[in-house]
């Protein structure tokens, strides 16, 4: 389509910022990221996502650090002269203009003229599938609706890099993932380099070439979708991303590829050291997923006793008290007649296999 | 169907609450505006003849119009002068810490606290021959003979304006408090200089508060007896005096109440014209 310009890089450089107040929201966060490329800027509820977003934008400026897109340093440049798109959280319509005049506003603003703007704002609508709603206000329409005026708006400046700020927070399941599809489309279409921000990690794995998580103003780990959920580098993003079983140990030995640890559970166990080498005798915590573990027949593993089991459509999670008195969680695909556990079972359990555990240092 | 009988409906009150107000307007508002009315239709002051002749007298008289047209235009000029001050204000409140939000509410407040008699008398001092503008202006040497300030449509208009500046502040504070400060950043964002912003986001989403505003302000600018007599002296004359006038010191009361039902009449029709204005801007259906 006509509009597929590639995107320009961006760079987060160093950037760190503390409010008036006092508060520290974001800390030295550096991200580089490739023009075309789409980013999810991953975290829990006040961890700078929304902050960091702002910076780029220009509304706030940055404590320390730089913010550079493309080959310029915008640090100087207010919102309105640096070409970044954003789309609002509660989209921020303007409720007194219609939808093809909210669609057209930054292109009036740029001083185009009438009819190549409300052409352009009808192309516009064409691509977010809303041709025919051009003279309704924002009220008149349906939130997903409102979405998708609000990202044709913000493609109407051709912006070099386009940030969304929990874009799909307020819509219903079905709708976000058609929204989710269609913003992926549309940006596949533009080459836009985008940033979503969110807090639902099933949105971030699924949309963004690469996913920064973020934790308390901190940047713990930028990757891939697979490197951060299978070879997360912090217990936080271990935990925070997927859901997984936290079971204590301490290491027997260790070399820089694989730890054997001792699990309190009662087994040992092989695990991948993230987030460096870790030393012999020392405490750790062994993170493994619900659906890494499964039910062995014979001796090995560790011995636990079933508690409740949850038939959850696809797969059944049994929670399982174990000798220590922790308790962990076992996902099983639901592959025919699975079987059934009673309450109070006796069962054995071990990791799928070895690589799937990750051990980090215990934090005291 | 329906043989049931209809449940009460919870959302309605019965209209008695509403009986003990309507009853005192009706005493208090209604039956003395009658007749004011029924008063104004008379010939004569002994109100023995019926007929139009005060209305016809008044709309003849190029006076008495003068003094309407002039009672008008002080309206207007100082709703004028309290919206170009009080925008700002109310704009800047919106912006600045909870700190600063207190001390600005307190010095929008401050005017009604007092006693409009002591804030009327205040402005004499300010604003007389010998008062603190021209004391200040000439010991500076920037003037030789004193300004006349007091008694005149400039000093009314002042004086005025700043007593009636929380009718347009608080309704201003309160529209621009409605709008989503995203909005401002979304038309930043979007290319938009402050101006623009202010313009076609800003202004058009605060309307309904700019109409509340003017039209309270206009209305009370324009009845406002003891200011205007005071710093408008002997040579201005407004309606309010004008009509004062008519009643107590010339007993002429069917004038008077003539004079009134026109002033009232023309105070409607500029408030509606303020209405209506709001009402085609579509800012004022947005919600
Ligand atoms: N204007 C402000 N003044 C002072 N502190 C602020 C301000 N805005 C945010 N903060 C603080 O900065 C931190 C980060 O806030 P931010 O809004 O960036 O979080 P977030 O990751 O977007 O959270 P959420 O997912 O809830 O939107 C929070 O601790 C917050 O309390
Ligand atoms: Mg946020």
């Amino acid at each position: 389509m006509a509009e597929a310009q590639g995107g320009r890089s961006l760079v987060v450089d160093a950037v760190t910022h503390r409010y008036p107040s006092g508060a520290l929201a974001v800390e030295n966060i550096n991200l580089d990221i490739k023009g075309g490329e789409i980013i999810a800027l991953l975290g829990p509820s006040g961890c700078g996502k929304t902050t960091l977003l702002r910076i780029i934008a220009g509304f706030i400026a940055q404590t320390q650090g730089r913010i550079i897109i493309g080959d310029d340093i915008v640090d100087a440049l207010p919102p309105n002269k640096r070409a970044v798109g954003i789309v609002f959280q509660n989209y921020a319509l303007f409720p007194h203009l219609s939808i093809s005049e909210n669609v057209a506003y930054g292109l009036a603003a740029r001083g185009v003229d009438k009819t190549s703007r409300q052409r352009e704002a009808q192309r516009l609508l064409e691509l977010v599938q809303l041709p025919t709603m051009a003279e309704r206000l924002p009220r008149q329409l349906s939130g997903g609706q409102q979405q998708r005026v609000a990202l044709a708006r913000a493609l109407a400046i051709k912006p070099s890099i386009l940030l969304l700020d929990e874009p799909f927070a307020a819509l219903d399941k079905n709708l976000r993932l058609d929204m989710q599809i269609e913003v992926k489309r549309l940006q596949r279409v533009s080459g836009i380099t985008t940033l979503i921000v969110t807090h639902d990690q099933e949105e971030a794995l699924s949309m963004a070439d690469r996913v920064a998580v973020l934790s308390h103003g901190k940047l713990e780990q930028f990757g891939t979708p697979s490197d951060v959920y299978d070879r997360p580098q912090t217990l936080f993003v271990n935990t925070f991303v997927g859901s997984t079983n936290r079971m204590p140990g301490v290491v027997v030995s260790a070399d820089r590829t694989a730890a054997k640890v001792r699990l309190d559970a009662g087994t040992e166990i092989i695990a991948r050291p993230a987030g460096g080498t870790l030393s012999e005798g020392g405490r750790v915590t062994v993170c493994i997923r619900p659906e890494h573990l499964q039910f062995v027949g014979d001796e090995t593993g560790f011995a636990g006793v079933v508690g409740m089991s949850l038939p959850l459509g696809a797969t059944v999670v049994h929670e399982v008290t174990t000798a220590d008195g922790s308790g962990v969680k076992v996902s099983q695909a639901r592959i025919g007649e699975t079987r059934a556990l009673e309450s109070g079972a006796a069962v054995r359990l071990a990791p799928l296999a070895p690589s799937l555990a990750n051990a980090f240092p215990a934090t005291l | 169907m329906g043989a049931a009988p209809a449940a009460r409906d919870v959302t309605s009150y019965g209209m008695g609450l509403a009986a003990p107000l309507a009853l005192f307007f009706l005493v208090f508002f209604v039956a003395p505006l009658l007749q004011l009315f029924w008063l104004s239709l008379h010939n004569d002051t002994a109100g023995l003849h019926w007929g139009l002749g005060q209305y016809l007298h008044f709309l003849t008289d190029p006076f008495s119009l003068g003094v309407l047209g002039s009672t008008l235009l002080l309206g207007a000029e100082v709703t004028a002068v309290c919206l170009v001050l009080g925008f700002p204000i109310a704009w800047l409140y919106q912006r600045v810490g909870p700190k600063l939000q207190t001390v600005i509410i307190l010095i929008v407040l401050l005017p009604l606290l007092t006693s409009v008699v002591v804030r009327t008398f205040a402005w004499i001092v300010i604003l007389g021959r010998q008062g603190i503008i021209n004391a200040t202006l000439q010991s500076l040497g920037l003037i030789d003979t004193p300004l006349k300030l007091l008694y005149t449509q400039f000093g009314v208009v002042i004086a005025l304006a700043q007593v009636q500046m929380p009718l347009m502040t608080l309704p201003l504070i309160t529209a621009l408090g409605r709008i989503d400060p995203n909005l401002d950043d979304a038309s930043c964002s979007l290319g938009a200089g402050s101006w623009r912003t202010f313009f076609r986001i800003v202004l058009p989403l605060s309307l309904p508060g700019v109409i509340a505003g003017c039209t309270l302000t206009y209305a009370a600018a324009i009845t406002a007896f003891i200011t205007q007599s005071l710093i408008g002296g002997g040579q201005m004359l407004f309606m309010p005096m004008y009509l004062y006038q008519q009643a107590s010191t010339l007993q002429n009361w069917p004038f008077a109440a003539a004079i009134s039902i026109i002033f009232l009449l023309a105070v409607l029709a500029v408030v509606s014209v303020f209405t209506t204005l709001g009402r085609m801007s579509r800012g004022y259906g947005g919600a």
